[in-house]
């Protein structure tokens, strides 16, 4: 896993067009990812600019409506404009899935950390991760959020426990391997402090593993988040999330589909963009799993 | 050999304690009193003062931790708050939909999976290949409620094949049964299949390079033989871990699944505890499931050494 930097220079073009030219055709996924996510990431920030009413204004008088030049994704039972809601939506679901890879990435780094470098505490903390992670994540999360209000807050929690014990056999799967190589004994025989072999030589190391893995916990906590709001135990019905909007489109699915279709697709748009920006990323960092897989 | 199944079962015991504390601690790690959560906005403290009893909250820690797993050593998962049944009772009833529906998926993943996964290692590089893991990467990307209703509304509500929603026992007949189970496998096992198509194709290009595979082509032995008794044979161990690793994917996507069609299974009750805070049973699932997954899981690490006669312990 380990990833010698040399491995990250690309070949020196001679121009810049070039260049860029040439990234593109060396790593289409990670261009057309990032491209999707950023698109989603400039909805989100931009949601109130792009033609959308108050997501929570409701018009009795206009429920139901079709999908038409006026309502340009129908409404819902409320008389909900659900353009306006699904725009709006990617807010929660980006926010949950940027919270989580950064929140579980910090706590598994520093419990992996820790674990590969001391054994006793690895004894201890592998042997609770192992039972942690023999319980479905989502099962996790709905056991936090049914006992925690419902809130923004609380889902990304949730979720966040659910992540942490992947991201600590991760790291200290690699910290162990980086252990027995000849540089870091090096630096234990002269007797260099843990703190400095931590920072200068195992951190860096464990830097593209991470952030490849980050990128899956984004597009799983996305997910998790629209599931655990689909069954009732994710944001609270205020905040207009995509896994709200499909639940509150699930009982009128055979006479309106389009409640449920929208916010589905965007999901899996933004998903499948954070799946290939990873996918790209891993090939780019790791060339010797690129191959495989 | 005897001793390592010993030693393997043994390995489950830190595990499935650890399980249990986690599942025991829920209810007392969550901020404020678990009992006016689980009473809701409109309880009374009689209300409140009658879940602390039943869940045995007024007694100390220790003693609450020892009464419950002494319940669940003996087999007692606890009472329902809301019906006041027997929990294991409840799992027991609901269990026989949610048994059917990942064992039909388990099989339709696995038979599209391994397949798929050979193809696309044996044809690397090609068009083939690319659509495999095109496949592959739309099935993580897709989630589960997603694909159940586009294949509701395509082949129910559009075409009238099959059955929108529910459930029919085997024992009222077996082509109701499985026409009821169709959408709800295919809809569940596409993340789990992706996963394995692209293991397995991982696993087989591995394999694929070796030189007795070179030897064996060069014998004129035929393509499927390679592949089969020489390649697969060799490549089935990482395919057996991901089978039984995946079957995380299978326990999570299940609560979803029922929900959409409305299937009467443990996914079901898990979501109608959720909305009645009715925590007993919301432990008792967990506990099940994840002993389940431990169990599966064994199983799959047993079956090594049948999968490669090399593995001797």
């Amino acid at each position: 896993m380990a990833v010698a930097p040399t491995d990250l220079v690309l070949p020196a073009a001679p121009a810049r067009r070039g260049r860029v030219a040439t990234y593109i055709r060396r790593h289409p996924t990670i261009v057309v990812g990032g491209g999707l996510l950023a698109l989603m990431l400039a909805m989100a920030v931009l949601a109130p600019y792009l033609g959308t009413v108050d997501p929570q204004a409701l018009a009795p008088a206009k429920r139901l409506k079709w999908p038409s030049a006026e309502y340009w994704f129908g409404t819902d039972m409320f008389g909900r404009d659900i353009y306006s809601r699904t725009i709006y939506g990617a807010r929660v679901s980006l926010a949950v899935g940027l919270s989580v890879a950064l929140l579980s990435i910090g706590l598994g780094m520093t419990i992996g950390l820790v674990s590969g470098f001391n054994r006793w505490v690895d004894a201890i903390v592998m042997r609770v991760m192992d039972g942690l992670m023999s319980i479905p994540a989502i099962l996790i999360a709905i056991a936090l959020m049914a006992l925690n209000r419902a809130s923004l807050q609380n889902v990304i929690f949730a979720i966040t426990v659910a992540e942490v014990p992947r991201v600590t056999r991760l790291v200290r799967g690699v910290v162990l391997t980086l252990r027995e190589q000849p540089y870091v004994e090096a630096a234990i025989a002269s007797g260099t402090v843990n703190a400095k072999i931590l920072w200068r030589h195992i951190v860096p190391n464990t830097m593209a593993p991470v952030l490849v893995q980050g990128t899956f916990i984004a597009a799983s906590a996305m997910i998790t988040e629209a599931i655990l709001s689909f069954i009732g135990a994710g944001t609270p019905p205020t905040v207009p999330s995509w896994g709200n909007i499909m639940a509150e489109g699930r009982s009128l699915f055979q006479v309106a589909y389009y409640i449920v279709l929208f916010p589905g697709i965007m999901l899996s748009v933004t998903v499948l963009g954070i799946n290939l920006l990873g996918d790209g990323l891993r090939d780019a960092l790791d060339p010797r799993l690129a191959r495989r897989l | 050999m005897l001793a390592y199944i010993v030693r393997r079962i043994l390995a489950t015991i830190p595990v499935m304690v650890v399980v249990a504390i986690f599942v025991f601690a829920l209810l007392h790690l969550s901020p404020g009193d678990p009992a006016a959560i689980i009473a809701g906005d409109t309880a009374t403290d009689a209300d409140i003062a009658r879940i602390h009893a039943k869940l045995g909250l007024d007694q100390p820690f220790y003693v609450q931790f020892a009464e419950w797993a002494w319940g669940l050593l003996r087999g007692d998962l606890g009472v329902s708050i809301f019906t006041n049944l027997p929990v294991l009772k409840l799992i027991g009833q609901r269990v026989e939909p949610t048994i059917a529906l990942t064992v039909s998926t388990l099989i339709v993943s696995v038979l599209v999976a391994i397949p798929l996964g050979i193809l696309a290692a044996w044809k690397a590089g090609t068009w083939i290949d690319r659509v495999v893991m095109v496949f592959a990467v739309l099935g993580f990307s897709v989630p589960v409620f997603v694909l159940a209703y586009v294949l509701i509304y395509l082949f129910s509500i559009a075409a009238h094949l099959l059955p929108v929603q529910g459930y029919v026992s085997p024992s009222e007949g077996f082509g109701p049964f499985a026409a009821h189970l169709v959408l709800p496998s295919i809809a569940l096992g596409l993340v789990y299949t992706a996963l394995i198509a692209r293991i397995t194709r991982a696993s087989m290009l591995d394999v694929l390079a070796q030189d007795y595979i070179r030897t064996a082509q060069a014998k004129g032995l035929p393509n499927e033989n390679v592949l089969i008794r020489h390649a697969l044979r060799n490549a089935a161990v990482p395919i057996a871990t991901i089978i039984g690793i995946g079957i995380a994917l299978l326990i999570g996507g299940v609560v979803v699944t029922e929900t959409v069609f409305a299937i009467p299974g443990l996914g079901r009750l898990t979501v109608d505890a959720i909305l009645r805070r009715d925590y007993p049973i919301i432990q008792g699932v967990i506990l099940i499931f994840s002993a389940a997954y431990v169990l599966i899981n064994l199983l799959v690490d047993l079956s090594y050494a049948v999968l490669d006669p090399r593995i001797r312990y």
